[in-house]
């Protein structure tokens, strides 16, 4: 005879309440992994959507990820004449900010030439850029649909097709145009103090630059060898694409990570004395009939197995109930939510251990209980 | 004394125990002597704080007596060879409890809160159901069997409280007002049950009471004052 399910069943309604305070908790819980998971995936994302082995980028910067990388526009032709080289592109970013029915998108512009390497790999709706001027392909997040138009700069884009899963470690969702309508936007949306500057005889963007040059190597040259070529050009580095991934985990997106795990860690431990609170106030809910237990001659294990038994049912039910709930939310937050599988079974791990430690405090109170409570005084 | 020459079932020589020390000690029982014999049923009355259910639940290998010899159905307790696990096992096959407010585990039905105690004993789910049915029938409460104990009246729940206390078959059957919630009409049909219990299981009853209306069902009636022990003829033992 189960106690344990025979209490729950009895007490149900309570029961299942409090599980589904728990499971919200979870969703928190597997949000924050969900987020933090989509952030590097995201990120990895821009990185390895050209299916790159060199970045070629300003010389002392650490590319176009992590910090502004300007580099002449004509780069590219001298990289794709190095030997070991089978295909190389220009390529842009940058962040900018659109009007659209009446409010204002944040996206992130790629800019790339059509038919080299940088731009999307999958159109998952419509079709990818083919007028080499005005066209744009954005990401699904953006909300916009093939046939929608907004004014990017000075200019109307029309959006011809939809990729997925394409945003910058900010969370911006990316658009896709051409290099030659990427540059062109870099110097309309330059602020008017640089056109002052610029009036002044200073330095500005005419827009001949791109941020990197990306190459493909052929697969029997060792791209370290490429780049150790490109970085005796001295106004040029080069960072292989194992290089780059590193450099924009430790410098974009490492802060979000200890931050995120940090939060993480908050979380389970708020669940972890809400576990515990709930099976110690359930416990002496139940002295009593504790004490009845122990005086018709129940053995210790038995209201041990009463007491864990019921803290693990409460976190299995609530670790389900939120990985139902972030399941059925995760595609109506903002940002990419991205779980998988080892999450889950991460969590019920911790979630396990957790519920048998957080008993221990209602074990306690249980094994002191004297039988003779159970009598009158 | 009518039950003499019955097998002596509880048999307490020179029991005494105390709380505290010093200036804090409080006798809660003094140099007691009590012998129950099978098919006995007897009564513990006295005030508050006389001792009635230390009394208790030294019988009911609860808590050790400070000094003394304790002997149920013929085994020497609390000596040095029992350990807290023997005197739990001692309980569960030798003592049945009856509660002043039937103490039955609200999330069990009638026949699982009898099955249970049988569990603990070693018997299968299906032996320890049937055996609970079986008793449920004996004190005339099969019928609601399956019912959980919010829904059922203090009679049936009394009763299904007693068939749990007597599943394993105890010799001693200890009882703490168990008329206390009960009408004088109920309280008298417990009590008959009870003492035909004690007869046709050979077991004896100590039961804590202060119900007057009851007394006249009792072999014996004993005193307690001040942590010691009158018959009801006012002999101190």
């Amino acid at each position: 005879m189960n106690l344990a399910f025979r209490d729950v069943r009895h007490n149900l309604f309570r029961f299942l309440l409090t599980c589904l305070g728990l499971g919200l908790l979870m969703t928190v819980v597997l949000a924050m992994m969900g987020i933090y998971n989509g952030l590097v995936a995201d990120a990895l994302n821009i990185v390895k959507a050209p299916q790159a082995d060199l970045w070629v980028v300003e010389a002392g910067t650490q590319g176009p990820f992590a910090e502004a990388s300007n580099i002449p526009g004509d780069t590219r032709d001298a990289v794709a004449r190095l030997h070991g080289v089978a295909q190389a592109g220009s390529i842009t970013y940058q962040t900018i900010e659109a009007p659209f029915e009446g409010g204002a998108l944040r996206l992130y512009v790629i800019g790339y030439e059509r038919g080299r390497l940088g731009g999307p790999q999958t159109i998952a709706q419509g079709r990818g850029l083919q007028a080499s001027h005005f066209e744009l392909v954005a990401d699904a997040k953006t909300g916009l649909t093939p046939g929608d138009t907004l004014m990017l700069g000075r200019n109307r884009f029309t959006v011809v097709g939809l990729v997925r899963d394409t945003m910058n470690s900010g969370g911006d969702p990316a658009v896709f145009l051409t290099l030659a309508d990427a540059q062109v936007l870099q110097t309309q949306l330059a602020p008017p103090a640089a056109r002052v500057q610029a009036a002044r005889g200073g330095s500005v963007n005419d827009g001949a630059t791109v941020a990197a040059v990306i190459a493909r190597l052929d697969p029997s040259v060792d791209a370290q060898s490429v780049a150790h070529t490109v970085r005796q050009w001295k106004h040029l580095s080069a960072l292989t694409q194992a290089e780059q991934e590193d450099i924009l985990i430790r410098s974009v997106v490492d802060k979000a990570r200890k931050q995120i795990g940090l939060f993480l860690g908050i979380l389970l431990t708020v669940s972890a004395v809400v576990i515990a609170l709930i099976i110690y106030t359930m416990t002496m809910e139940k002295l009593k009939q504790i004490a009845t237990l122990k005086l018709i001659g129940a053995p210790d294990r038995v209201i041990i197995g009463l007491i864990v038994q019921q803290s693990v049912a409460l976190g299995v039910v609530g670790l389900t109930l939120g990985l139902a709930l972030i399941m059925a939310v995760k595609d109506y937050f903002p940002r990419r939510v991205m779980l998988e599988p080892v999450n889950a079974l991460a969590l019920t791990g911790i979630i396990l251990v957790v519920c048998v430690l957080a008993s221990g405090l209602g074990v306690r109170a249980a094994l002191k209980v004297d039988p003779a409570t159970a009598l009158g005084g | 004394m009518l039950h003499d020459s019955r097998r002596v079932i509880v048999d307490i020589k020179g029991v005494a125990k105390h709380y505290g020390d010093g200036e804090a000690r409080v006798d809660a029982l003094r140099n007691l002597d009590l012998t129950v014999h099978a098919g006995e049923v007897v009564a513990l009355l006295g005030p508050s704080g006389s001792g009635k259910t230390t009394l208790l639940n030294i019988i009911g290998c609860i808590i050790d007596p400070s000094k003394g010899q304790v002997s149920l159905d013929g085994e020497m307790v609390y000596d040095n060879r029992w350990l807290r696990g023997d005197l739990r096992r001692l309980r569960l096959d030798k003592v049945g409890f009856i509660f002043q407010a039937h103490n039955l585990l609200p999330f069990l039905n009638a026949t699982d809160n009898v099955a249970l105690v049988l569990q603990l004993a070693g018997k299968t789910a299906a032996e320890a159901q049937a055996r609970a049915q079986e008793l449920l029938e004996y004190l005339e409460v099969g019928h609601r069997a399956r019912a959980m104990p919010a829904l059922l009246s203090g009679g049936e729940a009394q009763r299904v409280a007693i068939a749990r206390a007597l599943a394993n078959g105890p010799r001693i059957i200890l009882a703490d007002e168990p008329t206390a919630a009960l009408d004088s009409k109920r309280a008298g049909i417990v009590m008959d049950l009870l003492r035909k219990l004690a007869a046709e299981q050979d077991a004896c009853i100590i039961a804590v009471t202060h119900d007057e209306k009851i007394l006249d069902r009792f072999d014996r009636l004993f005193h307690l004052r001040d942590g010691r022990l009158e018959d009801d003829e006012g002999e101190r033992t």
